[in-house]
């Protein structure tokens, strides 16, 4: 197709914008059929994979645009520190996120377990309603909820998928090495070891779910325990699985050659993202394997 | 207007100002001072960081009012052009400052007073259900539940027919009151069976939250006989408007009398039916010692 | 495929204007259209919260229940303030925001174009499944915006919908607050220092960032309280090992931020009114940036001030009521600031000025009511009474309402391109702020006395008080419709406004025609120090 010259002077307000509305839709129907799901509805799960094939048509749709016009080289180096801002800014959100449940992770480790078990102002509480239960951690609370259970040891599993996490950050950084060089094809095969890596750590922590769950009796049912670990982790392992797609369609995008040494913003955002991927992992293997 | 006239009427307007503030007060309702050593001093502090508040007040809208009156276009007044003057911008940032520490020093003194529940000669367990309160004498074997009374009950449904202003104390009665001894310092272990609620009869000069799995401590020193009303404070549900707490509080001696006629023909019916009714019976044991 | 047809309809023409027929608001990326359909959107779900609202000082007119059962008054008092809270002040700042933060920096559109779209385009979406719950045969949200659980926990079907509903907001404010911080810091026209921007903006860069830190921080609450209630967790749960009460120190994270998220874009639309009807620069323009980063920043160490009568530790309840009382000196500042800048002005008293002057008297007696709420033994009376909900009233209906409300009107003229009818605009002031004082301070009073707050009926002596304040808030109710009227007139005609509208009037904003045409500052303008909001430039 023709197109005009690209007018490096201006910054580039694309005219029309149809994949938002898509967008909208799209996350209405996953959450209506989450919803539904929840409340024990049939239909629902059938709307709700529905509205996350909505979401990945609008996410590709939207994205291919952008690339198009990033190739086209409608964009300036302002438009360039935008994308980059909106990076930043939202994985400063993602930071928020995790901050939200390390806080009751911390919350409910350092005060409110002992509380339960006497310590403090909590003298009254053990003493009238949970007499001869002990703060200890970890712990699925007074009322044992879930049953016995055992953690995961932190220098098995989890100290390899550290090492996998910590590995493909340097891959990453290799990748780019490459790409500030030119060097595509390298480029290509540091990107395919992150993917790899990525990939890989998922596998390792989907099999310590199924150990968790049918071996140690550790599920999100048990106590605070179950709850903090499970959902930390779960929500990490999301952000891998998410990263680990990105860090794919940044490899074909530069089997394709889209970007120049110069010009890679849509490789350093997934790059960051990926790094914070890792900085979290660490913060979970300190705080809920290791500690 | 003459500058003399400016003067008069905008110090009217400032008097003006502080006759209503001062009248809003004395006509509308305040805080009690309430029956306790306690709710006298938080009524103080209330009372004292009203009054600095309207004084600031006064002071800032009526700077606020000359300006508006005598810094006027119509009045051809000229802008002046400055931005900034660095002795009056330390002068509000420090005597704020100065204000705000000599309130936190007597608001730290009552606060610790209230945290303090060692002394005390008398245990009691609230527990907030929805929508009513079970209230426990602990040690003494006597325990009962309180909810809203009969005739409240009927007047509330809508549309009931029955003008709230027939019914006495309307939605601030009880069938059970609790009833406490004066004079003596009480211990209040507060929590709840379902969800969180909050125990407040203003009289006594606070509030403490009723929360689930968990004892908050509270307590009181009544000097004064009498019946004291507060209500639950704590969204809890449809009916927490309806669960009502009804204090009455008896010279020692008529407690006592009470007490024994409580513990008498009276069973415990009612601590059968909830979950943690096994762990009271064992805390009693425990907390048997620590009762006068 | 559309995508190219886009960019193609793009290079055809660079300067045309906005596309016809209803796809133009649908599919938009300029900033002018997305912020008037922030705006609409706000007046909508103001006038639907206000409904609610009118359905509780009904059934509060008078003692006994005559209108709706308890269970439905609980909802009307969560969704009045979900809905006023996410619906109507949130996108009506988000709305000014994406109106004048492009042009009073001189920036061509908003950074992120596309996701500002899909910021909008979400809240209608969220908004419809948040109110359809209300038509759920469980009902909707009964057990107050703050989802305390257990209580929350209780909530029938709609329960999913409703925490859902509120991601879908957290995802649209975090895509806004970004935009506009990626705007703020990248879109500025050369010579726009940050400490030459107007307070306005500076304002919204530091509310950007509150949002950015604690929407997700909400989003991480109600997740947990969704796994709570369908999967098993025990976060909540004290048999489990868990509290309830941590619920609430995760939510006042984010929910004393969001107080403040409320109020700063005000005290931007504020500094600028006052200025320009005083014809005199602001007084103080570099200590109100600081003041504003510092009660920002304040925000952060607060939170428990809500939770004062949970049983907190001694130590704590110290550290939160000194924390919370240090914010009485950066707010102080900040009237202290606008007083002066009135002072030796040369004043008149237009709409937008006559709003910010009554902004400033009755949200400083809003922060007075929280500098006593701060004071923790008179805490434990005032909590959860009408104390409270007189409070936070007066910051947020005569704080962050008449803050937009006297923005609308300031920058009416450069939207639409005709000036407001000033003696309807002087009506609706003066019938909003006297009906607003019938129906708050009596409010004050009902605290004290003893009247808990959420309850559908009261003990007969709190009845004159209810009755009082019920008939201030229908005359409010009805004063807004007269806003809407005189909104709706402005746009379709009148008296044309020229490019500066008011004598005073100094920033770029100003220098465009009025209505501002669809694309503005194409080419960046160049930074005449002199029209300049502030003039202070030197310091």
């Amino acid at each position: 197709m023709a197109h005009a010259k690209p007018d490096h002077n201006h910054y580039y307000v694309p005219h029309h914008a149809h994949w938002p509305i898509v967008g909208s839709i799209g996350v209405t129907a996953l959450v209506v059929g989450a919803a539904n799901m929840m409340n024990g509805s049939d239909f629902g799960v059938y709307l709700m994979y529905a509205g996350i094939a909505i979401v990945v048509v609008m996410l590709f749709g939207w994205f291919g645009e952008v690339i198009h016009e990033s190739v086209q080289g409608f964009y300036n180096r302002q438009v360039d520190t935008s994308f980059r801002m909106g990076m930043i800014w939202f994985i400063f959100s993602e930071v928020m996120f995790f901050a939200a449940f390390f806080g009751a992770l911390f919350y409910a480790r350092a005060l409110v377990v002992p509380w339960l078990g006497g310590e403090g102002s909590g003298a009254m509480t053990n003493a009238v309603l949970w007499q001869g239960f002990e703060a200890v951690w970890p712990t699925n609370g007074p009322a044992n909820l879930g049953g016995e259970f055992q953690t995961v040891p932190a220098f098995d599993v989890p100290l390899v998928n550290t090492l996998i996490l910590l590995t493909s950050g340097l891959t990453v950084t290799m990748a780019h090495w490459a790409l500030k060089k030119a060097q595509r094809k390298a480029l290509v095969l540091w990107l395919a070891a992150t993917v790899a890596l990525g990939f890989y750590f998922m596998y390792l922590q989907i099999g310590e779910y199924a150990h968790a769950y049918n071996e140690l009796g550790l599920t999100l049912g048990s106590g605070i325990y179950g709850s903090t670990f499970f959902m930390l982790t779960g929500f990490h392992g999301m952000h891998v699985t998410l990263g680990a797609i990105m860090l794919t369609v940044i490899m074909f995008r530069s089997m394709k050659g889209h970007f120049s040494d110069e010009n890679h913003f849509g490789f350093e955002a997934v790059a960051w993202y990926w790094h914070f991927v890792d900085v979290v992992w660490l913060g979970l293997f300190l705080f809920v394997y290791v500690l | 207007m003459k500058k003399q006239n400016i003067v008069v009427v905008i110090l009217a307007v400032l008097a003006g100002l502080l006759l209503a503030v001062w009248g809003m007060f004395a006509v509308g309702d305040n805080m009690p001072r309430g029956v306790t050593e306690f709710s006298r001093e938080a009524y103080d502090l209330h009372m004292i960081i009203l009054w600095i508040c309207v004084v600031i007040g006064v002071l800032v809208f009526g700077a606020m009012f000359v300006s508006i009156i005598l810094h006027r276009k119509s009045r051809g007044a000229e802008a002046a052009q400055f931005t900034h003057s660095t002795k009056a911008e330390v002068a509000w940032t420090v005597i704020p400052i100065i204000i705000l520490v000599a309130m936190a020093i007597p608001a730290t003194r009552v606060l610790i007073l209230m945290e303090t529940t060692a002394g005390y000669e008398m245990d009691i367990k609230i527990t907030g259900y929805q929508w009513k309160w079970h209230y426990e004498y602990m040690g003494e074997g006597v325990s009962f539940i309180s909810s809203l009374d009969s005739a409240s009950n009927a007047a509330r449904i809508k549309n009931s027919g029955i003008d709230p202003a027939s019914v006495d104390n309307y939605l601030l009665e009880v069938d059970n009151r609790l009833v406490i001894p004066a004079d003596t310092k009480i211990r209040f272990l507060l929590t709840a069976g379902d969800v969180i609620h909050s125990w407040w009869v203003p009289e006594l000069g606070w509030k403490r939250d009723a929360i689930p799995g968990l004892v908050n401590e509270a307590w009181t020193e009544v000097s004064e006989p009498g019946v004291y009303r507060g209500q639950c404070a704590e969204l809890c549900g449809k009916d927490h408007g309806f669960m009502p707490i009804v204090v009455e509080v008896l010279p020692k001696a008529e407690f006592n009398q009470w007490l024994v006629e409580q513990k008498g023909p009276q069973d415990d019916l009612d601590t059968s039916g909830y979950a943690e009714a096994g762990d009271s019976a064992a805390a009693d044991t425990a907390l048997t010692s620590t009762v006068n | 495929m559309s995508n190219t047809a886009a960019v193609q309809e793009h290079h055809d023409d660079a300067h045309h204007g906005p596309a016809k027929g209803l796809m133009r608001w649908v599919f938009t990326t300029n900033h002018k259209d997305i912020g008037t359909l922030y705006l609409l959107f706000a007046l909508l779900m103001f006038l639907v919260g206000g409904f609610m609202a009118m359905i509780i000082r009904a059934e509060l007119f008078q003692p006994g229940l005559q209108l709706v059962d308890p269970e439905f008054f609980n909802q009307m008092t969560t969704m009045h303030a979900l809905v006023m809270i996410f619906g109507a002040v949130m996108p009506a700042f988000v709305g000014l925001a994406n109106w004048m933060v492009p042009m009073m920096i001189g920036a061509p559109d908003m950074a992120l174009p596309r996701m500002n779209n899909w910021s909008f385009w979400i809240l209608p979406f969220a908004f419809v499944m948040l109110l359809s719950t209300l038509f759920m045969p469980s009902g909707g949200p009964a057990g107050g915006w703050t989802l305390y659980p257990p209580l929350s926990l209780q909530t029938g079907n709609s329960f999913a919908f409703v925490i859902f509903a509120i991601h879908m907001m957290g995802i649209s404010s975090i895509m806004g607050a970004i935009n506009i911080i990626a705007t703020i810091l990248n879109m500025r026209a050369p010579g726009m220092t940050l400490l030459r921007m107007p307070l306005f903006v500076w304002t919204w860069l530091i509310t950007a960032f509150l949002l950015i830190a604690v929407m997700p921080v909400l989003a991480g609450a109600v997740t947990m309280l969704l796994t709570d209630r369908f999967f098993d967790t025990s976060f909540f749960n004290a048999a489990g090992g868990g509290d309830p009460v941590m619920f609430q120190h995760i939510f006042w994270f984010f929910g004393h931020p969001e107080v403040y998220i409320m109020i700063l874009p005000a005290f931007g639309v504020i500094s600028e009114i006052i200025p320009t009807f005083a014809r005199k620069p602001l007084f103080g323009y570099s200590a109100m940036v600081y003041a504003t980063a510092s009660i920002a920043f304040l925000s952060f160490i607060v939170w428990a001030h809500h939770m004062f009568t949970v049983g907190m530790p001694l130590g704590g309840e110290l550290f939160f009521m000194y924390a919370t009382m240090v914010i009485a000196v950066p707010t102080g500042v900040k009237v202290f600031n606008w007083v002066s800048t009135m002072w030796r002005g040369s004043m008149t008293f237009e709409t937008p000025m006559l709003f910010a002057l009554a902004f400033v008297i009755l949200f400083t007696i809003g922060g007075f009511s929280g500098l006593m709420l701060a004071i923790v033994p008179a805490d434990f009376q005032y909590h959860d009474t009408y104390f409270v909900v007189a409070h936070f009233h007066y910051v947020l209906v005569t704080g962050a309402i008449f803050g937009i409300i006297a923005g609308v009107y300031y920058w009416l003229p450069k939207w639409t391109g005709h000036m407001y009818s000033e003696r309807l605009g002087k009506i609706h002031f003066w019938w909003s702020t006297i009906s607003v004082n019938v129906l708050f301070f009596p409010q004050h009073y009902l605290g004290l006395a003893g009247m808990p707050r959420r309850i559908p009926d009261y003990a007969v002596q709190f009845a004159d008080y209810n009755m009082i304040s019920s008939i201030g808030g229908f005359a409010f109710g009805l004063a807004q419709l007269l806003l809407v009227y005189i909104v709706w007139q402005t746009a379709r005609g009148g008296q044309k406004a020229t490019a500066q509208v008011w004598e005073g009037a100094k920033g770029l904003e100003w220098t465009v025609p009025s209505p501002a045409p669809y694309h503005t500052f194409e080419d960046p303008p160049v930074i005449d120090d002199s029209k300049l909001a502030h003039g202070d430039v030197a310091h």
